[in-house]
């Protein structure tokens, strides 16, 4: 016994540098699996309203910016009222395209608008958080949206912030497809310039062209974005001979450094789509 | 001003930094990521014993990971550097002049040449050890050695733009204090 605290106190610096090294490693990987830490909620109050101080001053340097996005949004909104269109004749009927938008009745998306208080563009897993916690109704369920395009998936709530992993993430995966033709893929990011994403999985049948709108696949696996939304266009087609599956190189419509504000979607019959889901018999 | 308070002060000063200023910094390439906030582990006082040095490195670490997203990340290399930081500063700290001692590491206090080796040592510890830890999530080897090397070499002009910007005064270590 007493060698034993011997041992412990002449490697005692050692040890506690191994305890600590481990706890790090510990808090590194566990946080990734479950995106909750310790002290995740309390730590994400204190740099949220940190952030938000910061984000004060910083906001008004890009008011105009931010205004002439805001108001590009709002002009491509109106352009697709009803009654910004007229048909020639009453023989003529505007057919909404039902693959893109709902025309159930029933709604299935509810939007929140969110300040982004804290963003990063330059490290290789980024996260962006925004003012909107638990207490104004968000969850881990939702996906975020800026003015011009998708912007990520939200992995931590706190009573006032919630935390966004954006796209510019390695661990981030979204599901998109291409305008043209509806064929599904997957987006990533490779981790080197914040301006492009990748899109792979592409199904070689697809008719590429650089300049090809990509927008969000109407399946969502485990994001609640509204299908149809823009995500940016083909830049490069990537040449791979191996597989049958394409892999293109977008541009990113959102314009991540520059994001002030954000929308928080929520799929509302999400429920509803895993329930039945669920029951598919297995044989 | 005391020591606490000095370095109270600059474990905030340097998080705010880092999160706010440098990590805004609009990337000029992958490799290229300007780090400075290990630098408050580097200026520790030496009257401070090694099981503090690593618990208080851990402290900082952490804290910065909940500004940067990773809780984690930046751990493992703080707590390495502190670590590693006294065997330096034993085999760098001149010998001859005990009479004399400063309170923390500096270019006056080590000498031009042994604070820089110093200094590159633990920044290119940190750093390796950092990108290592993303080089096992992903990547590929011309990716770790790029982003070490690239990485380092800004931050050694980064610690001496601030050492040139912000001369310490350097203490003496006396008995009274």
């Amino acid at each position: 016994m007493r060698n034993i605290f011997l041992f412990i106190r002449r490697f005692f610096t050692l040890i506690l540098f191994f305890v600590l090294e481990g706890t790090g490693i510990y808090i590194l990987y566990t946080y990734n699996k479950t995106h909750q830490a310790v002290l995740g909620t309390v730590a994400n109050e204190v740099t949220g309203t940190i952030s938000e101080k910061y984000n004060n001053v910083e906001y008004y340097f890009r008011l105009k910016k931010t205004n002439e996005q805001l108001a590009a949004e709002n002009a491509r909104l109106r352009s697709m009222l009803p009654t910004s269109f007229e048909s020639p004749d009453t023989s003529h009927v505007i057919i909404t395209d039902s693959l893109l938008k709902d025309t159930m009745g029933v709604r299935k998306f509810k939007f929140l608008e969110a300040k982004v208080v804290n963003n990063s563009v330059t490290d290789e897993n980024n996260y962006i958080t925004l003012h909107r916690g638990s207490l104004q109704g968000v969850n881990t369920r939702m996906a975020a949206i800026g003015p011009d395009g998708i912007v990520g998936k939200v992995i931590l709530v706190s009573d006032n912030y919630c935390r966004v992993m954006s796209l510019l993430n390695r661990k981030s995966k979204v599901s998109a497809m291409l305008k043209n033709g509806f064929y599904t893929g997957d987006l990533e990011w490779d981790g080197t310039d914040p301006a492009y994403l990748k899109l792979s999985n592409i199904s070689k049948s697809a008719k590429v062209q650089k300049g090809d709108t990509v927008v969000t696949s109407n399946i969502s696996d485990q994001l609640s974005f509204p299908p149809g939304l823009m995500v940016g266009t083909i830049v490069e087609v990537l040449p791979d001979k191996a597989s049958s599956f394409l892999s293109l190189r977008v541009k990113s419509a959102t314009n991540f450094s520059t994001l002030q504000y954000a929308y928080l979607t929520e799929n509302l019959l999400w429920e509803e789509q895993k329930q039945l889901e669920a029951k598919t018999p297995k044989d | 001003m005391s020591s606490l308070l000095k370095n109270i002060i600059r474990f905030i000063l340097f998080i705010l930094v880092q999160a706010f200023i440098l990590d805004k910094v609009p990337p000029l390439h992958e490799y290229v990521k300007p780090i400075l906030y290990f630098l408050f582990v580097l200026w520790l006082p030496f009257s401070i014993n090694r099981g503090m040095q690593m618990i208080i490195a851990f402290i900082f670490g952490l804290c910065m990971d909940y500004f940067t997203g990773t809780p984690g990340l930046h751990v493992v290399p703080c707590v390495l550097i502190a670590y590693l930081r006294p065997f330096l500063l034993n085999i760098l700290l001149p010998r001859e002049t005990t009479e004399v001692s400063y309170a923390e590491p500096s270019i006056k206090s080590l000498g031009w040449a042994p604070y820089s080796v110093y200094v590159l040592m633990l920044t290119f510890a940190h750093h390796a050890c950092l990108v290592l830890i993303e080089w096992l999530q992903f990547g590929d080897f011309v990716f770790f050695i790029g982003k070490v090397a690239a990485s380092t070499a800004i931050s050694l002009l980064l610690i001496f733009v601030t050492e040139m910007l912000f001369p310490r005064k350097a203490k003496y270590r006396t008995n009274t204090a």
